[in-house]
């Protein structure tokens, strides 16, 4: 079997369980910390759009996809972590596939044995993690490189960074489309819902302009840095 | 360097300028729109001035909030929000909520115009972009129509709803001559059409004053003549096939061209210039397609009036249109411009 030699920039790939150096918790929490805001999977990378726009029309069915793709991801990064020398090459993409369906599967099960009426409501968006591109993206370029503690701190981070976004598109989508918060009405009876924020243009009117926001923080950051080293400089 | 007696001038070509630009465009759409708004006033009284108040204030406040940084307020001066906020008013019920018709005006500026890079960048007509988000934000509501003559200082519940708050129903309301006909097969005198004393949307009712304002912008050269003239001979066309067939079922062709907001839409937003085609031949293709669709929407659709969604999906085609039909180029020969492009 030719096995792909494990390319860790941190450790050796034989370094997990053994002494933790003190550079290394500094990279563990950088690899949890991209996913969250610097290389955000949905505001940075634009991906996983598909469940974003379907299942974000309440804060309650974003949250249990959030936490879905979370298990899913974390579960599936650490697996591929750990057999990382052993996946022969040719045939890497289909066994990731085989081993994400396979934590999918226990989601599914799962949702449907505890919260039935959530798995109703996102049907087959549930199985559809299987395909999510962020998962596979995250086995590709990142858990079968990384010892299992750096895949696993990117995991966490990456499905943290979607479930964030997830809650903040489904939030507002509820707030607006149907005038309440996790079915918490907000503004009373006589609220009148913009039937569209729970239709798909809503989904993707709202996600273009939580993009637009988050585009516009950073650029606005940047500048804010940029003039701060001026004044450094200028001080100097 | 600015001489106040040049005695002589030293300049390159062009020396012979057209006095349009585009504040002098919007400015004499604007002039046309007067009378429209005076008949509105007429019609359906304060309620209607109200309501186009308030989506005209929510577009000049969005352009003003998300204009240029550096100069802002600069993008105002050409008129294209005034315009666009009033379009927009016009389009909406006369007992429409002002919360509403406010963040209409915002959508139609905001998503319909800024967000792809301002004046002349948009895809689609932005009024139009406005009221297709209220349609599907608030789909009853865009469709309750206050009948005529309450008097000039009635105001409905409605129109004052609080933000947002729903609108109460205790409101009299009233059938549009195209609701009318779809759901009760009733046709409306096409006299009252002419004149306008039935219910629709604000600027939409009075067919007659329209066509005489059609008529002036075409003689001014304010917009393409073409663009109008495919539309209304097309619907006028495609109806009158389908009246003469069964006359029994489909309404007559004077009733498809007179009534809704066939002539509005057509006049002041189908010959939008920045959202229709560019050649002659595209144009024609552009107009024909509107009509197909307005009669297809208005007969076999879900909905009475069609006129709206035909032209923004027609405005989506616009581009490709633009490319398909490219004018052949002077000297270029008879070879065709795609070929050219390709190699």
């Amino acid at each position: 079997m030719p096995s792909i030699p494990a390319s860790s920039p941190g450790g050796g790939s034989g370094s997990q369980g053994s002494g933790v150096a003190d550079g290394d918790w500094e990279r563990v929490q950088a690899e949890f910390m991209k996913g969250i805001w610097k290389e955000n999977p949905v505001f940075v990378q634009v991906l996983g759009m598909c469940p974003m726009l379907a299942v974000t029309n309440s804060a309650v069915n974003a949250m249990a996809m959030g936490a879905a793709t979370f298990f899913v991801l974390v579960g599936s990064s650490f697996l591929v972590s750990l057999l990382r020398n052993f996946i022969p090459r040719q045939v890497r993409i289909s066994t990731y596939i085989v081993i994400i369906a396979t934590f999918v599967t226990v989601a599914d099960f799962t949702l449907q044995a505890l919260l039935p009426d959530i798995h109703r409501e996102l049907g087959a968006f549930i199985s559809l993690i299987v395909v999510n591109c962020l998962i596979l993206g995250r086995q590709e370029a990142f858990a079968s490189k990384n010892t299992v503690k750096h895949a696993v701190a990117d995991a966490v981070g990456m499905a943290g960074g979607f479930a964030i976004a997830l809650l903040c598109l489904g939030s507002v989508r509820e707030i607006l489309g149907s005038g309440s918060l996790f079915g918490v009405s907000l503004f009373g009876s006589g609220y009148e819902p913009w039937v569209i924020m729970i239709l798909p243009p809503g989904g993707f009117i709202m996600l273009g302009l939580i993009l637009l926001f988050f585009n516009w923080l950073k650029s606005r950051r940047a500048h804010w840095l940029q003039s701060l080293d001026k004044l450094g400089e200028g001080a100097r | 360097m600015k001489h106040t007696a040049p005695g002589l001038v030293l300049r390159t070509a062009p020396f012979l300028k057209h006095p349009t630009d585009t504040p002098n465009l919007m400015r004499q759409v604007l002039l046309a729109l007067l009378p429209v708004v005076v008949a509105a006033a007429a019609f359906f009284g304060m309620a209607a001035m109200l309501v186009v108040g308030a989506s005209t204030l929510g577009a000049l406040a969005t352009e003003y909030a998300f204009g240029p940084s550096r100069n802002r307020g600069s993008t105002l001066h050409d008129g294209s929000a005034l315009l666009s906020g009033i379009l927009l008013g016009l389009t909406l019920p006369p007992s429409f909520p002002l919360w509403m018709a406010f963040l209409g005006g915002i959508v139609a500026i905001g998503l319909g115009k800024l967000v792809w890079g301002g004046l002349g960048q948009n895809l689609f007509n932005p009024a139009l972009v406005g009221r297709a988000f209220l349609q599907a934000a608030f789909p009853t509501t865009i469709t309750t129509w206050a009948p005529q003559g309450q008097g000039f200082l009635h105001l409905s519940s409605a129109n004052l709803a609080a933000p947002l708050m729903q609108a109460r129903v205790d409101t009299i309301t009233a059938a549009t001559p195209l609701g009318l006909m779809k759901f009760q097969h009733e046709l409306t005198p096409l006299w009252s059409l002419l004149v306008g004393n039935s219910p629709g949307s604000i600027g939409e009712t009075s067919s007659a004053l329209l066509i005489v304002l059609g008529l002036w912008l075409a003689w001014r050269r304010t917009f393409d003549w073409r663009i109008p003239v495919a539309i209304l001979v097309t619907v006028a066309v495609f109806a009158g096939i389908l009246w003469i067939v069964n006359p029994e079922t489909y309404p007559s062709p004077l009733f498809m061209l007179f009534s809704g907001g066939l002539l509005f839409g057509t006049l002041f937003m189908a010959t939008d210039p920045v959202t229709s085609p560019m050649a002659p031949l595209g144009v024609w293709l552009f107009g024909v397609g509107i009509g197909v669709l307005v009669v297809l929407i208005r007969l076999w659709g879900g909905l009475p009036e069609g006129v709206m969604y035909a032209i923004l999906l027609m405005n989506a085609a616009t581009p490709l249109i633009d490319r398909v039909i490219q004018p052949r180029p002077f000297g270029r020969g008879k070879h065709n411009v795609l070929e050219g492009d390709a190699r």
